[in-house]
């Protein structure tokens, strides 16, 4: 570990212990922006550990995502909730472990179709099983846990993710992992098994995906499928991400602060004319910005060295 | 480089402009917060039972001058956000509405996840909530959960018993045999009906002879109601969405299904079911209704119809409408926006609405309509849980 490193990790747990402060304010609203950042920096940065080496574009959030909301539901009277959690976080793994395997031999957009159509695929499984064997009572989740302590879980989850992130880049997996995305076919070559690694990064993201949902399903107290599985919530953490750029571990976060802020101010304001707005802003990203604000970042970053030297 | 400029200053622009429009607050007015959806799956229903009676409610009292406290009249100020049919934007909405737009009273959500989802905020900014397009069979623990929360609506297992009623009365009567096909929405809602059904219909002598479901969203529904065809059923039951209700009845006149008695669950009282399927659907049954004929519902239809420009459906809407009417008592009874005075006006008091008397037991109205039936172009409310006025149900006799 270098000086540059330490300095990075010691930047980050200020960063987190910073943001562990947000319920201090006493401001409910504050706090209900803090805990949709938070959510979406975890899926967005998980989503990008897989995504930004190797550039396969997964739209599976949403499914690893529900899968981990339902598995709290059906669970929450039986088992403690910490179990529950694990159960997600494991059940995730094991679901992006198997589609993985099925799927990323495919590239470009077959994947990207694929794992659109596997959020669908999850929810009617789910509801057909809730369907023929399920009680009556519809899912409730009913537990004392409150917006503060779902919002320091997820910065929790938030210091995993970059923890993991930090290992895997300096990892020989992460290596492989950018030679695949370079060139998949010299990966290959090199004797780099380019299915297991793609497979393992897969499932990190898919475990960490389902967390989320389990750490999310006290919060809304009814569970039904259209709110466990949202398509919108994969196109999301997608957008969130490219907002951001994905190349960078924390790429992902000036991606997401911004874009819900926007998001905030438009739906606040405009509420009748929310998607249109979003729609225009959309189309101004990328005109504006169109290698990310990370990009956009960087480039400053040059251009001010480079006004320097 | 030139026209990224501009366009960068168009955003900037654009951006600095949202941030300026503020609500500025007037001395004597009561803000009114309300969220739902206006946008996501949920809009084809919010739009037709939500938004329209919170508008027609709003002009109506501000109209008259306001609410009358003991400080004087008070006039309405309605902030209205879209929950884009996400619970996450719900919570937000609310947060936002009880912290910084710092209205007195907020308007229920849509939506039993909403109501439940938001239910603890409401409670801790110590907002009343009344509850309309929320069912549920847990309301004894919700309530007791959140004290401030009201149910209006009814409950899953009454839905499931009113009908096995009206067709065991048919049975009894000799007029229906007990040959049942039963059919579900794979989704929360259907499937909790059809769960709740299922021993209900059992312990009531009825026979399902059919017992299938379908995921939502199914576009051909043909071999549904195809197959409850060749079950030869007496009467044919369907815990049905809004889109399938439509679907179902359509396949049912394209087959014939020559049933003595056909439900169909949610939308079957809305207006555009009626007009699409005119006198073909005569002697259809639906949940939820209303009666029409009281010169209090004849006077709210015409003042939608009238205000809204949409007709309001047989259902929800009038219960909406009532649930706002209550509110409205309840801050006027009190004479200022104590909410906690107004939470325990609403727990203490009966109210005269649309809909008839409300009163609240344990923090619920158990008086509520639960079966309807489209009678000659119009939809009557045919069974109830002690609701006066319930037409005697018609026989289905064909698809003419």
């Amino acid at each position: 570990m270098n000086g540059n490193e330490l300095r990075n990790i010691l930047l980050a747990a200020a960063g987190l212990g910073l943001a562990a402060l947000l319920p201090l304010t006493g401001s409910g609203y504050l706090l209900s922006l803090g805990v949709t950042v938070a959510m979406y920096t975890v899926l967005a940065t998980s989503w990008a550990l897989f995504s930004g080496p190797t550039h396969y574009i997964s739209l599976a959030t949403g499914a690893f995502y529900g899968l981990g909301t339902y598995v709290v539901a059906v669970g929450i009277d039986t088992l403690p909730y910490p179990v529950l959690l694990l159960i997600a976080f494991v059940a995730g793994g094991v679901a992006a472990g198997l589609v993985g395997l099925a799927t990323l031999r495919l590239s470009g957009v077959y994947f990207v179709i694929f794992t659109l159509g596997l959020a669908e695929m999850i929810r009617q499984l789910v509801t057909w099983v809730q369907n023929n064997w399920g009680s009556h009572r519809g899912l409730y989740v009913l537990t004392d846990i409150t917006e503060e302590i779902i919002y320091w879980e997820l910065l929790a989850a938030a210091a995993l993710v970059y923890l993991v992130g930090w290992w895997i880049n300096r990892s020989r997996l992460g290596f492989a992992l950018r030679i695949i995305g370079n060139d998949e076919v010299v990966a290959a070559h090199c004797g780099i098994n380019t299915a297991r690694s793609k497979v393992l990064l897969f499932m990190v993201s898919g475990s960490v995906a389902a967390l989320v949902g389990g750490l999310l399903a006290p919060r809304w107290t009814y569970i039904e499928p259209a709110i466990a599985f949202s398509a919108m919530l994969s196109f999301q953490v997608v957008i969130m991400a490219l907002l951001g750029g994905a190349s960078r571990l924390w790429g992902p976060l000036v991606g997401v602060i911004p874009f819900t802020l926007l998001w905030e101010v438009i739906s606040g304001h405009f509420p009748n004319q929310t998607t249109l707005l979003l729609g225009v802003a959309f189309l101004l990203i990328v005109y504006v910005i169109p290698n990310g604000i990370l990009g956009r970042l960087e480039q400053l970053y040059r251009a001010a060295r480079e006004g320097a030297g | 480089m030139k026209r990224r400029t501009i366009l960068k200053l168009a955003a900037a622009t654009a951006l600095a402009g949202t941030m300026a429009f503020g609500g500025a607050q007037a001395a004597d007015t009561i803000k009114i917060g309300a969220s739902a959806p206006k946008t996501g799956p949920l809009a084809g229903g919010s739009t037709v039972t939500h938004w329209p009676n919170i508008k027609l409610w709003v002009e109506q009292v501000n109209a008259r001058g306001g609410l009358q406290l003991k400080s004087g009249k008070a006039k309405l100020e309605l902030v209205e956000y879209d929950d884009q049919t996400n619970p996450g934007e719900a919570i937000k909405n609310i947060q936002r509405m009880a912290t910084q737009d710092k209205v007195d009273f907020i308007i229920a959500p849509y939506g039993t996840a909403f109501n439940l989802a938001t239910a603890p905020i409401f409670d801790k900014y110590g907002y009343p909530q009344i509850a309309v397009s929320a069912i549920s069979d847990q309301i004894p623990e919700l309530t007791k959960r959140y004290p401030r929360l009201f149910f209006t609506l009814g409950t899953t297992t009454a839905f499931a018993q009113a009908v096995a009623d009206i067709l065991v009365q048919m049975k009894n009567d000799g007029k229906i045999g007990s040959k049942v096909a039963m059919v579900n929405v794979a989704d929360a809602f259907g499937i909790e009906l059809a769960a709740a059904a299922r021993p209900i219909f059992k312990k009531a002598g009825l026979d399902v002879v059919y017992d299938k479901s379908y995921p939502l969203g199914t576009q051909d529904l043909s071999p549904i109601v195809k197959g409850a065809k060749a079950s030869n059923p007496d009467s044919f039951v369907a815990w049905s969405y809004p889109p399938d209700t439509f679907g179902l009845t359509q396949q049912a006149i394209i087959q014939n299904l020559d049933v003595k008695a056909f439900y169909t669950a949610v939308a079957t009282c809305f207006p555009a079911y009626g007009g699409k399927f005119g006198s073909k659907v005569n002697g259809n049954l639906g949940a939820g209704g209303i009666n029409p004929d009281t010169p209090a519902m004849q006077a709210y239809a015409a003042a939608h119809k009238k205000i809204t420009g949409k007709d309001a459906d047989g259902w929800a809407s009038a219960t909406t409408y009532a649930s706002l009417e209550i509110l409205e008592q309840a801050i006027e009874g009190v004479g200022s926006a104590d909410r906690d005075a107004v939470t325990d006006y609403i727990k203490n008091n009966t109210f005269k609405t649309v809909m008839g008397d409300v009163t609240f037991k344990n923090q619920n109205n158990d008086v509520f309509w639960t079966v309807g039936q489209w009678q000659n172009g119009k939809y009557y409310g045919v069974a109830s849980t002690g609701r006066p006025g319930e037409k005697p149900v018609q026989l289905k006799s064909g698809w003419n």
